[in-house]
């Protein structure tokens, strides 16, 4: 156990000294680092429980999909019947699926095949999952039922959080923060972490609507005040004016232009009023469609809805051909620049909830900062001071292992691009008591040998070849339990997770390699006849 | 003033280093060489103590409860400063309560400018949750820092709770087959009972000090159970070595002999364990206090104990023996074999 060849030996150094320099960046500002080559800017990443920030995370509302899914479904066979002339009462969604009765007995069967129709194959990677999108079935007396299957609804949840992802990452990089990020979590939500952010509340503003806008025409037929007695055009609803006090409009559902037609919106000043502006810019086909309408409907009012609610309607006054616009509604600078990043990162396809929400100020993260490194080095000289009244010279060498053993933890650390958090630092500190009770093994297991008769070398080549093998077993079963925790785990428990995993990596490498390469260099250069041990 | 006893203490070490180089320290012996205390025999009294203390800390669980964080709860904590540098907690509290969210609990954390603020969750789903620290954050306004806030929505936490449970049975799964690989499945069972019992001491004592049970504690809970085996594993490890050598020494005295030789080793680890985690717990300061404080408990008084008096002994009630009734035989055959190969 105790003889190593000249390349083994090597080898061994080698490892160990390039984990070690991996650590190197981190010692150096960062601005610094940026002008190194990209292999050598590998570097830790402090959680946001250490550096401040705020983590939320998104969940899609998934009946809102839903329903999404079986409006279109609805309207879809609304229009398949039309077009087939065929008769029927009662379209209508119901139970989670849609229902129709076909007025003509006879009509029945053309009525199912048409809606069969609409139904399309799944498709997925394979492209025949055997799954359709929709369910038609005859459930009797005319009645047909169109049930959207589950794999449907997933799969436009897959699609609604891809889109949602995109509007997030660019209304979250609005706010000029520095390296959000933002992943999908699961099939329904979104993470979204922004180091340094104090005060999520802006942010929460931002992602919370879903800024579906809209510019329709103001139903002029009726007033408001007729409209909610009842009279109301079946082309038209009901709608609140954004801000307070609510003032109903009559606006007609049909839409001229929608928001996703911008091409960009910017805040600014009336130059008359002095009052803050969102002026807005559509693309080709929208600035035609605008052309149109405006030029259509001059002298009467128009509608800008955001989210079902009327921001302005403005009455037009001639035909507006440039595609350019502004929009002025009782804004303060804020609501006036919030509505410009809206407009500009586009809507969301469904609305989002915030169900978790962590945040950490800057103050917080830099005390547990100090408060770590203090208690890492308080706990490592602790232990240091105690290997070597214990073991004395072999303490010097338990402790020489053991810091190499903590910097090759930073160094592979550094090179995943890991999150340090505060219990992470808690791992390390802890990792330092395991590290050293591999040596602890080694070495009680020599003094075992050393009472049981052997001489000094063979003492110390039994202890080795004793103990490793304790040392592997009770090391596994630490890391079986790391391993969980890295899985169930999220943000500063995985950080704890992954320094307790890699600690255990590391000291299982140096009890194998470090410690016997420095006690058989020991041994070699002093060929001791007694082990001071 | 910290970076004057870290120097000192550098200093300390570079001469004990040097010290320790030219042998000139006395060797420390924690353990006497010569140790042969009765551990097997003791089982009588350890396992209806643990037993006893099982029952309690289950029966603690039941009435007292564990102390749930917002991890596993729901709802809305805030960690605040008075910007005053000391927090009215009173005038807070009559704040606080006049916005009707329920159970609001206020308490003094670290220094008398920290406040800890939680609101129960509140009825209606993750969006009133949001309204909820919303107000908070309104009433209090500008006169406090907000260290850190946390919000948890209902699904979250009962998916935290049930992830939580998952993974300590995953860790105990896994290990209990890992060990079942490893060793026989007696060492395997007697390792999961230990195991079991540590569990159960560790909610005891959260239970007791109602120290918050949430997402740490659940990793302190793994940390524990992984600490305890690595114990167990090494007393194991020895006991099935002595198996081998020793095929006729009975039982209890094999297992004495395993825990009295690896007795200097479980005691040196376990002060360089303390002394690690009591550095954590006197300077690592409030967020991660309550952790380090069950490891201590489960890690220093469970842990060992488990593995020496428990994990040990209850071997002898497994089923390992070393005279496994065929026993006499194997060693005729060994003896045999040497005649067998001079034969040839």
């Amino acid at each position: 156990m105790l003889y190593f060849t000249r390349w083994k030996a090597l080898a061994i150094i080698l490892t160990a000294l390039v984990v070690c320099l991996c650590a190197v960046p981190n010692f150096f500002p960062e601005a610094q680092v940026k002008s190194w080559p990209t292999w050598a800017q590998r570097r830790l990443v402090l959680g946001l429980d250490l550096q401040g920030g705020s983590y939320l995370l998104l969940e899609v509302d998934s009946n809102y999909v839903k329903k999404e899914k079986l409006d279109q479904v609805r309207d879809d066979a609304r229009r398949v019947l039309r077009e087939a002339k065929i008769g029927y009462t009662g379209l209508n969604v119901r139970n989670d699926a849609v229902e129709v009765r076909i007025s003509k007995d006879t009509e029945q069967a053309t009525a199912l095949s048409k809606l069969r129709d609409l139904s399309q194959p799944l498709g997925g990677l394979m492209g025949s999952s055997g799954q359709r999108s929709l369910e038609v079935t005859d459930a009797g007396s005319g009645l047909i039922r169109l049930t959207v299957s589950q794999a449907a609804i997933t799969e436009r949840i897959r699609q609604t959080i891809e889109q949602s992802i995109q509007i997030v990452e660019r209304r979250v990089n609005e706010l000029g923060t520095v390296e959000p990020v933002i992943q999908r979590q699961g099939t329904d939500r979104i993470l979204v972490q922004v180091p340094g952010l104090q005060d999520p509340t802006h942010l929460k503003e931002l992602l919370g609507k879903t800024a579906k806008m809209e510019f329709r025409m103001v139903d002029t037929s009726v007033s408001p005040d007729q409209a909610q007695a009842g009279s109301l055009p079946p082309e038209s609803e009901l709608l609140q004016s954004a801000s307070p006090p609510p003032v109903p409009y009559v606006v007609k559902k049909q839409v001229l232009v929608s928001g996703a037609e911008l091409s960009d919106a910017q805040p600014g000043f009336d130059q008359r009023t002095g009052e803050p502006i969102v002026s807005f810019k559509f693309n080709t086909t929208g600035a035609r469609k605008f052309a149109q309408a405006t030029s259509e409907n001059v002298g009467q009012p128009f509608a800008i809805v955001l989210d079902n609610k009327v921001i302005s309607a403005p009455v037009i006054r001639e035909p507006i051909t440039g595609g350019q616009g502004q929009i002025s509604g009782n804004f303060t600078v804020q609501s006036a620049n919030d509505l410009a990043i809206l407009m500009r990162a586009g809507a969301l396809p469904a609305p989002l909830t915030v169900i978790e929400e962590r945040t950490v100020g800057p103050g917080l993260g830099q005390d547990s900062i100090e408060k770590g490194e203090l208690a890492a080095y308080v706990g490592s000289i602790l232990v240091i001071v105690f290997m070597l009244l214990t073991y004395r010279l072999f303490g010097v060498f338990a402790n020489l292992a053991v810091a190499v053993n903590v910097a090759m933890i930073f160094g592979l650390l550094s090179l995943l691009n890991a999150t340090l958090t505060l219990p992470g630092i808690a791992g390390i500190v802890l990792t330092v008591g395991i590290a050293v009770d591999s040596n602890v093994l080694i070495y009680e297991r020599i003094r075992e040998e050393l009472r049981g008769g052997r001489n000094a070398i063979s003492a110390i080549d039994a202890g080795f070849k004793r103990a490793l093998a304790t040392i592997l077993d009770s090391n596994i079963t630490t890391f079986i339990a790391a391993a969980v925790l890295f899985y169930i785990g999220t943000g500063p428990v995985r950080g704890f997770a992954v320094t307790l995993g890699i600690g255990i990596i590391t000291t299982v490498f140096t009890a194998f390699t470090l410690t016997r390469l420095i006690v058989a260099a020991w041994v070699r250069w002093k060929r001791p006849q007694t082990v001071p041990i | 003033m910290t970076h004057y006893v870290l120097i000192g203490l550098g200093i300390l070490i570079a001469a004990l280093t040097v010290v320790s180089v030219f042998g000139l320290l006395p060797s420390l012996r924690i353990v006497p060489d010569d140790t042969h205390f009765d551990f097997t025999r003791f089982r009588r009294i350890s396992f209806p103590i643990s037993a006893l203390l099982s029952i309690v800390a289950i029966t603690l669980f039941f009435t007292h409860g564990l102390n749930f964080g917002i991890d596993f709860k729901g709802g809305t904590l805030l960690e605040v400063r008075a910007k005053s540098g000391t927090a009215d907690i009173a005038a807070m509290r009559t704040t606080l309560n006049g916005l009707s969210l329920g159970e609001v609990q206020l308490q003094q954390f670290g220094g008398p400018a920290e406040v800890l603020i939680r609101v129960a969750e509140q009825p209606g789903g993750d969006a009133a949750q949001q309204e909820a620290v919303q107000k908070v954050r309104g009433a209090l306004g500008d006169s406090v820092d907000y260290r850190r806030v946390e919000v948890v929505g209902p699904r979250v936490s009962g998916e935290l709770l049930a992830y939580g449970m998952l993974g300590l049975m995953f860790a105990i799964l896994g290990i209990l087959i890992y060990l079942w690989f490893r060793f026989e499945w007696q060492f395997a069972l007697g390792a999961m009972i230990a195991n079991v019992h540590d569990i159960v001491l560790t909610i005891g004592f959260m239970s007791i000090s109602q120290v918050d049970f949430d997402l740490t504690s659940i990793a302190a809970l793994l940390t524990i159970l992984g600490y305890s085996l690595n114990d167990t594993v090494v007393i194991y490890d020895r006991i099935r070595e002595m198996l081998r050598r020793y095929k006729k020494m009975p039982m209890p005295q094999l297992l004495n002999e395993s825990i009295n030789s690896t007795l200097s080793r479980s005691i040196v680890t376990h002060v360089t364990v303390t002394l690690a985690l009591l550095a954590l717990l006197l300077f690592g300061g409030q967020a991660i206090h309550s952790f380090t404080a069950v490891m201590m408990f489960g890690v220093v008084l469970v842990g060992t104990y488990t593995s020496i008096f428990i994990a040990a002994p209850i071997l002898i009630y497994l089923g390992v023996h070393t005279t496994r009734g065929e026993a006499p035989e194997t060693v005729e055959k060994s003896e045999k074999k040497p005649n067998a190969a001079a034969k040839k």
